[in-house]
């Protein structure tokens, strides 16, 4: 059996688990399986589908838990098992295509360009025209702003998709969206900028701010 | 956003930079020109801060709840996998 370097705070969960502790597993399904299946769903074509990749997945974690070792979080580990295998199970699904970075323009503006001063403007080229408003904080933590954001979510591109929902709702780092998508840094800091901008602007109509 | 930055950007140009600013991946020049446009920009930072905003509520996105049938599938899976072992 492999020892475990770092992540001190999991290596008696880690243990636990090689030893066939039920509680220990349950723990881990606990804290992970809600996650497993938002990632899994980000590449296969039904929730369906997400479930079974699920399912494989664990027996897949138990079965290498022997010889994980420890180098990321057993969450980060996890999810990365389950988001390669969604995504070579959506790649044989007929309907899912294959990852694409550039499933959209490739010049697409963070912010309606209408909302700024023209380029040739005497003074203020390129300012803001319709300047954003703050927005309270109660009201963007609201169980009906977190819905909206659900929502925006899901209409963005495959590809922005993934990255936004690996990188803010899951909380991967760059590094780990890189390995589990297979793209470049840059590439990812791109497609998350497009997600992130994109998110944003859905929420400004409900959150205080020119319509 | 690969296109060079000029020494005043542009509040259009600005809000193009917010991610690799956040990612601490702008170069230090343009972090530079960045961070003096918002020194007199009030509006960029309130939007700076509502991408700040948007990411934590990202965070928020609650989690469902394991429903019963599943977690007993699951127990399943790991009683056969301990058996085998």
């Amino acid at each position: 059996m492999s020892s475990v370097a770092g992540h001190p705070e999991e290596i008696d969960l880690i243990a636990a688990l090689r030893r066939g502790d039920e509680a220990a597993f349950l723990t881990l399904v606990r804290s992970c399986q809600s996650s497993m299946s938002r990632v899994a769903r980000l590449f296969v074509s039904s929730d369906a589908v997400a479930e079974e990749v699920v399912q494989e997945t664990w027996l897949a974690v138990l079965q290498g838990i022997a010889a994980f070792e420890g180098r990321s979080s057993v969450r980060s580990w996890i999810l990365s098992i389950v988001a390669n295998r969604a995504r070579s199970r959506g790649q044989r699904e007929a309907r899912s295509a294959p990852f694409s970075s550039f499933d959209d323009a490739e010049d697409e503006p963070a912010v309606d360009p209408a909302r700024f001063l023209p380029s040739d403007h005497p003074r203020w080229p390129g300012h803001w025209a319709a300047p954003p408003e703050r927005w309270a904080d109660e009201k963007l933590l609201a169980k009906e702003t977190l819905g909206l954001m659900r929502k925006a979510i899901e209409t963005l591109p495959p590809a922005q998709r993934q990255v936004i929902v690996l990188r803010d709702i899951e909380g991967c780092s760059a590094e780990e969206v890189c390995a589990t998508l297979g793209v470049s840094d840059g590439n990812q800091r791109v497609l998350l900028h497009r997600a992130r901008s994109r998110v944003r602007a859905m929420l400004e109509p409900h959150l205080g701010g020119p319509v | 956003m690969s296109a060079r930055v000029p020494d005043q950007p542009t509040c259009r140009q600005i809000v193009e930079l917010v991610t690799d600013y956040l990612e601490g991946k702008l170069p230090l020049r343009e972090r530079t020109l960045f961070e003096q446009h918002l020194v007199y920009c009030d509006w960029c930072r309130v939007y700076l801060e509502q991408m700040r905003q948007t990411i934590r509520a990202a965070g928020e996105v609650p989690e469902e709840a394991l429903d019963p049938e599943r977690r007993e599938e699951l127990l399943q899976v790991f009683r056969r996998w301990k058996a085998k072992k």
